[in-house]
């Protein structure tokens, strides 16, 4: 028995020493083969690692818009036969955002937001700008951290206080590579003290750049800068994404329910869930991953079906060789070992 | 042991080999009875046709007759299967070409080396070499070890490959029209290494369809149609060495006038 191993041993050792030889010889062709199997895997590693990296980048996209986000946003507003964009509608208040704090157990944080633009002032320089109303939940709920600074308080919002917090856009444009913190800065002529600078987020999912933007409270916002009444958005964390659809169901009826609005009645009001967002991106992200798979193994496909060539040729053009071998009392095992070695 | 006679070498009884191609039913060999002794030196002749290859690939083992019966050194090759047959061309038979078959791109030391790289027991790589340089010594060719196949002319290439065919100390040496593709001189010194040979032993079976190669022979079994019509010794036998001194001395001359 042992033997036997110690000879099929040797034999195999042999094998391998005729088919390194043959290598040599042939050059040209063993670079070529090589080179064939080469790119054939370094385009499938490619390709796997680039699927990855889109989907990788592409849920943290998703991701930045904050974890387990709804969105309420106020309907179209209809007046005269001009109809609003969404949010143009005076539908949202803070009865509702309280209400939904109150009474949906679900949702852990509520922001109101209220949108307007205007000309902030400071340190000589002016710039266009979005202030935005929100509530101290507003980073948890948007998973935005601060550069430098501390967040505006439940404190500042109940005293409609002048304060704000400077997305790093527009402390770049407003103070260039000074610290803004501890500055002023006139929106509409009322001086606000600069509490922080909200960290870089890039573009968000519509394409608007999220870094140029004042934050203030949402109290501050309606009272001093736009005297609406009326909210733009409700931005709501839900406790987990499980629960999502419920939430979602419960803010819906909550609504409707104080709006007064009948059955035959659409809402005046658009909830965007992210989670449905989230599933439609996976949904993108699983069928790019599908393509770059399909691409992948059809260019293994045809790295195979070239090796197989090549081991087509090398034993075509060979025959006259495998039939010396046969007549010297080659084994059909040792002619086989032999091109599976050296193709 | 089948033959209590153990100068018979080759023992062909009745051997028929019938091929088919598509509906069609060819009897190359059709019934030879054939014996050849140790140490003899048999041409097969015939015309194209004449099933003298088919016989040559039966007696090479390279296949398997039809029916009948054939006893290789006292070894029934019928019940062998593939492996025993390698096993049995590797230790007992050496096979030489008209188209000298030595491998492309591959030294004469290596193409020589071959077939005791298939050897049962292993033999190791440096008496692998020395014995294909033994091999090379005898046939005349110690100076071009090194030259490459393509390097050599016609006769040494088939030198090479008698080295070859002689390397694992075969039993029967087959020959299939060794000096087709060579010149009348190239031919006669071919056939002085096989004489040679065959006077220290060894058997030989050689096919050709050329009277004169035949003559160098000690036996002519002659061919047609798949059945052996004669089977004679030879009387007046050619002498390749004397053959050769001669051409020599008619040269030698010829460049003296």
């Amino acid at each position: 028995m042992l033997t036997i191993l110690k000879l099929a041993l040797l034999q195999s050792w042999e094998t391998s020493f005729v088919a390194l030889r043959a290598l040599r010889r042939n050059k040209l062709r063993s670079g070529l083969t090589a080179l064939g199997i080469i790119i054939g895997v370094a385009s499938v590693v490619a390709m796997v690692a680039m699927g990855n990296g889109a989907r990788v980048r592409i849920q943290s996209q998703v991701a930045s818009l904050g974890q387990n986000l709804l969105t309420i946003l106020a309907g179209a507003s209809h007046s005269g036969g001009v109809s609003g964009g969404l949010g143009s509608a005076s539908a949202l208040t803070l009865g509702d955002a309280e209400a939904i704090r109150r009474e949906v157990a679900d949702v852990v944080a509520v922001s109101p937001e209220i949108s307007t633009s205007a000309q902030a002032i400071s340190n000589g320089r002016n710039w266009s700008t979005s202030i935005v109303g929100e509530s101290p939940d507003y980073l948890v709920i948007r998973e935005w951290k601060l550069a430098s600074g501390s967040m505006f308080t439940e404190r500042d919002v109940r005293a409609a206080a002048k304060v704000a917090l400077i997305g790093s856009k527009t402390a770049h444009e407003l103070f260039g590579p000074l610290d803004p913190v501890g500055q002023a800065v006139r929106i509409k002529n009322i001086p606000f003290a600069i509490t922080g600078v909200l960290a870089s987020k890039g573009a968000g999912m519509g394409g608007q750049n999220q870094d140029d933007r004042i934050i203030v409270p949402y109290t501050t916002a309606m009272k001093r800068i736009t005297g609406d009444r009326y909210l733009r958005s409700i931005n709501l964390q839900v406790v987990s994404s499980e629960r999502m659809d419920a939430a979602q169901q419960q803010v819906t009826s909550l609504l409707r329910q104080r709006h007064r609005l009948a059955a035959d009645r659409e809402d005046d009001f658009n909830i965007f869930n992210q989670k449905e967002i989230a599933d439609t991106v996976s949904e993108v992200t699983g069928v790019i991953t599908l393509l770059l798979g399909a691409i992948a193994s059809i260019s293994l496909l045809v790295g195979g079906i070239g090796i197989m060539n090549i081991m087509l040729v090398s034993v075509t053009e060979r025959t006259r060789e495998i039939g010396i071998r046969i007549a010297v009392g080659a084994q059909p095992s040792a002619i086989k070992l032999q091109f599976l070695s050296n193709p | 042991m089948q033959d209590a006679n153990t100068t018979v070498l080759v023992q062909l009884r009745d051997v028929e080999k019938t091929y088919r191609t598509g509906e069609v039913e060819v009897q190359e060999v059709r019934g030879v009875r054939l014996a050849i002794e140790r140490g003899e030196f048999v041409a097969i002749m015939g015309a194209s046709g004449s099933g003298k290859s088919t016989l040559m690939n039966i007696l090479g083992c390279l296949d398997k007759p039809t029916s009948g019966e054939y006893v290789l050194d006292g070894l029934g090759v019928a019940g062998l299967d593939r492996k025993r047959l390698a096993a049995l061309r590797n230790r007992k038979l050496g096979f030489v070409f008209q188209s000298f078959n030595l491998l492309t791109r591959t030294t004469a030391l290596e193409n020589v080396e071959l077939p005791m790289l298939y050897s049962v027991p292993i033999i190791p790589r440096r008496a692998r070499r020395q014995r294909a340089i033994g091999a090379l010594e005898r046939v005349g060719l110690r100076e071009r070890v090194g030259h490459y196949s393509n390097q050599l002319s016609g006769g040494q290439q088939q030198r090479v490959a008698i080295a070859r065919a002689l390397v694992n100390r075969p039993e029967l040496l087959l020959a299939d029209e060794p000096t087709g593709n060579l010149d009348t001189r190239t031919s006669i010194e071919i056939m002085g290494l096989f004489q040679e040979l065959n006077e220290s032993g060894l058997t030989i079976v050689m096919v050709t369809h050329e009277v004169d190669i035949s003559a160098y022979c000690k036996r002519v079994v002659v061919m047609r149609d798949g059945i052996v019509i004669s089977d004679n010794r030879n009387e007046v036998r050619r002498c390749a060495q004397t053959e050769r001194a001669a051409l020599d001395e008619v040269e030698h001359t010829a460049r003296l006038a």
